[in-house]
């Protein structure tokens, strides 16, 4: 590092942690939909990141027809977008939860695998419809352009306005999981299955939600995702891994511990990437988790429970 | 610290807590040979607690637990059972694939290891402990069956048996009778009658019926702490005991 | 002879399954194949080598690892460096700017051989690293997690993740591993030329060879006491710690077998296939091989090799004439095996096999023996 002056490395670690921002984002909404039905259900879904793919390309459909149509309606297609990534998703989660995942439930190595043919039902779906190549809508103008605080910081748009994102569906989630009662449901249901089934709960209907809820979410980082990179059949792949340690790392069921751990990731490999090539920054960040998770398995923020 | 005592088992000064929650709170107990001591007490006691501490399921926060003068707080559950402690749980736990035979022959004591296991044989002398075994718990005619088809007390005396087969010095039940019918509780009273010879025998139960029938000794436990020790008569009129059982 | 026929075979039934599929690969398919197509069939086997593996890790121990092309990739890997650098002697390199080394090295500016290809100038040491590095691998993934209770899906992710890793690392590392295009340009074996027809025969003999006698060992491994430990582990694993036993010591060695036998596969595909790429490392054929075992049956030796077989066949046929259809299919046919055929055609086999088996005459009379000879058992057992 000594060829960089100290106020040089000030603003690489500056921009390179904005740039480590989208990726948190993105990482953080995968990781949160993957939490919530890993905490609730104990499954596994492989076909995450093909669930957030689903968000990228509606938000690439809706920006596709409104530039054909409805040129008028570009500049505010975007939030309408992420509405439609979540509702779309949702409701192939739904689908999904309904025709697969219910039979596995107490199998959950069984679930994984059966969740990994989805995925690759989903990517052929997206060659299909979409095409082997990778597409990005067009953005409207105000999520172009950056924010320049100093001359030699360069702060992009897009990164805050999914970071704005990021922290609403967050608090969203959190005010649903902890202060609406479904969400005490939810938390019930995790707690004692079969208590919450005797006093009354409707523990499938609450697994079904969740789970439309997870890849709700998941949709919504889609629609996010489209505003840092282009969308092809595989691009969920490519995130399913980093989210699966997102969760991992941070103990599948605290939302403080996914928010943190997400964050350290993303920044990790942001800020390595700088410095050594971005595969090697890569490498090293998920050897990093593999031996933190040696030493402890049940990730950082996991509580003390009787068993 | 040397504090050896003639005691299978000592226990002194024992606490666990769960995130600031004692739920086995300074207990002190200690058990002879050839004793059949019951543990009693109100759902959430601890008594399960107990049982997990002695055989290593859950670790002790501070104290001591002392069997045939070794510590094993600090022992992994295997090394636990291989100095002679032997535990049922709650739920019958055996394995219901395999037949009557295979479930006593994997709990046998020989072959423990990797290498040991690979190299294992049916010898004459493994069939004859097995049926001995087999006769003791009453399943000798069902060898053969598979685990899972036997009946809620045979399983319950099937996992009697895998721990017999074991020999150890200290056997732990917890509710041995639980879903018998009468008879069966019967049989299973003279069983622990008959195998508490030559060791100690630490039982948890709720049917009073079958605790005055077992025990020679009885402790109370409540809220993680004992409130009374002695024979039935004693503890049955102990006031403290009693206000807890029906002063509420 | 009863120790072969019981413990090796696994039974009346076990030795039938083995008889047909050995005179399948052995005697069948060479008289029936061109050297080109028994070759592929040779290259499916060597997955069927992975499959293998999981049966026993999988099927029997419930640890499902998705980083079996880990220790396939490591096996075929410590081969192909060999025969590079018998490839590369210095007669065959002289135009490059260093000879003696592999092409790669030299493109991407290194000019002396890595420490870590030293050994693999020995054919002996090669041998030896294929059969202990990947298990010692293994052993120390497995060491680090199940004595420290990972278990089920965090393992599997983690596997997962360790795949990953090997593959960023291999393609990353292009001047030590021959990045993305892998290990290509192996041309022989101690002089003898691996791609001659006279060779893959021989290639492939030797691989069936290995393979048969991976099943002989699997088997006797599951037929022995570690064989019902190893399911009694996969359904009450507390009952068996409290019955005294080290379980972590068990499934750590069942791993490292696993990876042993995985890596014998991947030697001998580097050996039929003349090279080895990172294609074969990752999270994709890992998965690939799980579905080998789940379609076959993951708790049969026997089918998953049949499994193996079905889907490569499978993949090659469609991926030439409908490439759009296949990934429909094999996600299509993943989900139903794990949601209505969990023990794959294995199982399917045991269930309605016999209404095929009955109309064969000479199976009728098999049967009834085997019938009579049971009975005759029971009884001996209950005069004893």
């Amino acid at each position: 590092m000594d060829e960089y002056t100290s106020s040089e490395l000030v603003s690489i670690f500056a921009m390179q942690g904005f740039a480590g921002i989208s990726l948190f984002s993105v990482l953080l909404l995968m990781a949160l939909g993957l939490a919530i039905i890993f905490g609730q259900m104990g499954v596994i879904n492989m076909a995450h990141g093909e669930f957030m793919a689903v968000g990228a390309y509606t938000t690439y459909f809706i920006s596709f027809f409104a530039e054909t149509y409805l040129p008028s309606f570009i500049p505010y297609y975007f939030i309408f977008a992420i509405v439609m990534a979540f509702f779309v998703a949702a409701i192939l989660g739904y689908m999904a939860e309904f025709a697969l995942i219910r039979h596995l439930y107490k199998r959950p190595l069984d679930t994984l695998l059966a969740t990994w043919g989805l995925s690759l039902i989903m990517q052929q779906s997206f060659r299909t419809l979409f095409g082997a190549r990778e597409v990005s809508p067009a953005l409207p103008e105000w999520l172009l352009g950056s924010y320049q605080p100093t001359d030699t910081i360069d702060i992009p748009l897009n990164g805050m306005f999914v970071l704005a994102l990021t922290a609403i569906v967050t608090l969203g989630v959190f005010y649903l999981l902890y202060k609406s009662s479904w969400g005490l449901r939810v938390r019930a249901t995790t707690q004692n299955r079969v208590m919450s089934g005797a006093v009354g709960i409707n523990t499938k209907k609450v697994d079904r939600y969740t789970f439309a809820l997870g890849c709700g979410i998941a949709g919504i980082a889609g629609a996010a995702f489209t505003t840092i990179a282009s969308t092809g059949p595989t691009t969920g792949t490519l995130y399913i891994v980093d989210t699966f340690m997102v969760v991992v790392f941070g103990g599948a069921a605290s939302l403080l511990g996914t928010i943190v751990s997400a964050f350290s990731i993303a920044q990790a490999q942001s800020i390595l990437e700088f410095f050594i090539s971005g595969s090697m920054a890569k490498v090293y960040t998920l050897c990093a988790l593999v031996l933190i998770l040696m030493f402890k398995p049940e990730g950082l923020f996991a509580s003390k429970v009787r068993r | 610290m040397d504090s050896n005592t003639s005691f299978t088992l000592a226990i002194e000064d024992l606490t666990v807590s769960f995130d600031g929650f004692k739920a086995v709170d300074s207990l002190n107990f200690y058990l002879d040979e050839n004793e059949l001591h019951v543990v009693i007490g109100p759902n959430g006691a601890g008594k399960t607690t107990v049982l997990d501490l002695i055989c290593g399921k859950t670790k002790s926060t501070s104290g001591s637990i002392k069997f045939l003068n070794k510590e094993l707080t600090n022992m992994s559950e295997h090394a636990i059972v291989n100095e002679g402690v032997g535990r049922k749980f709650q739920t019958p736990s055996i394995y219901e694939n395999l037949s009557v035979l295979e479930n006593l022959e994997i709990s046998y004591p020989h072959g423990r290891g990797v290498y040991g296991s690979l190299m294992f044989k049916r010898s004459d002398k493994v069939l004859a402990k097995i049926k001995e075994t087999a006769k003791e718990i009453m399943l000798l005619d069902d060898l053969d069956t598979e685990a899972g088809l036997l009946s809620h007390g045979q399983k319950q005396w099937l996992e009697i048996g895998m721990l017999l087969i074991q020999d150890p010095q200290l056997l732990m039940l917890d509710e041995p009778v639980a879903g018998m019918s009468v008879k069966e509780r019967e049989q299973t009273a003279d069983l622990l009658k008959k195998i508490c010879k030559g060791r100690s025998v630490l039982v948890i139960e709720h049917d009073m019926e079958f605790v005055e029938r077992i025990a020679h000794k009885v402790t109370v436990l409540h809220q993680g702490k004992i409130l009374a020790t002695g024979n039935m008569d004693e503890v049955q009129k102990d006031p403290k005991v009693i206000e807890v059982y029906l002063g509420h | 002879m009863n120790f072969v026929y019981e413990k090796l075979m696994g039974g009346k039934q076990g030795f039938f399954g083995f008889i047909i599929l050995a005179t399948l690969i052995i005697v069948i398919l060479p008289l029936f194949l061109d050297i080109f197509r028994l070759n592929l069939v040779g290259k499916y086997l060597t997955y069927a080598f992975a499959a293998v593996s999981l049966v026993l890790l999988w099927g029997y121990g419930g640890i499902l690892s998705l980083g079996q092309g880990v220790f396939f990739g490591l096996g075929g890997y410590g081969m192909a460096m060999f025969l590079k650098l018998e490839a590369s002697s210095p007669e065959n390199t002289q135009i490059q700017s260093t000879p003696g080394i592999p092409d790669f090295m030299d493109w991407n500016q290194i000019i002396s051989l890595p420490w870590f290809w030293e050994p693999f100038n020995s054919l002996p040491l090669t041998i030896a690293a294929i059969l202990i590095l990947p298990a010692l691998f293994a052993f120390i993934i497995g060491t680090a997690m199940f004595k420290r209770r990972v278990g089920g899906v965090y393992f599997a992710i983690i596997t997962q993740v360790i795949a990953v890793i090997l593959t960023i690392l291999i393609v990353g590392q292009q001047g030590f591993t021959g990045g993305i295009n892998g290990i290509t340009d192996l041309r022989t074996l101690n002089g003898w030329d691996i791609t001659s027809d006279n060779a893959k025969y021989i290639f492939y003999f030797l691989n069936a060879f290995l393979l048969l006698t991976v099943i002989v060992i699997s088997r006797f491994i599951l037929t022995s006491k570690f064989g019902s430990l190893l399911l009694a582990i996969r359904d009450k694993e507390d009952r068996v710690r409290f019955s005294g036993y080290d379980v972590s010591n068990f499934k750590i060695f069942i791993f490292s077998f696993s990876a042993m036998v995985s890596a014998i596969g991947g030697a001998m595909f580097t050996l039929q296939v003349g090279f080895m790429s990172p294609s074969f490392v990752g999270i994709v054929p890992s998965i690939e091989m799980v579905i080998f075992a789940a379609v076959g049956g993951r708790m049969s030796l026997i089918g998953v090799v049949y499994g193996t077989l079905l889907i490569n066949f499978g993949k090659t046929t469609f991926s030439e004439s409908f490439p759009e259809l296949w990934l429909f299919l094999m996600g299509g046919l993943f989900i139903s095996v794990v949601m209505f055929f969990p023990n794959g055609l294995a199982g399917l086999w045991n269930d309605y096999g016999h209404h095929i088996t009955n109309k064969i005459p000479f199976w009728k009379k098999l049967k009834k023996t085997e019938v009579s000879q049971a009975v005759v058992e029971k009884t001996d057992e209950a005069t004893v």
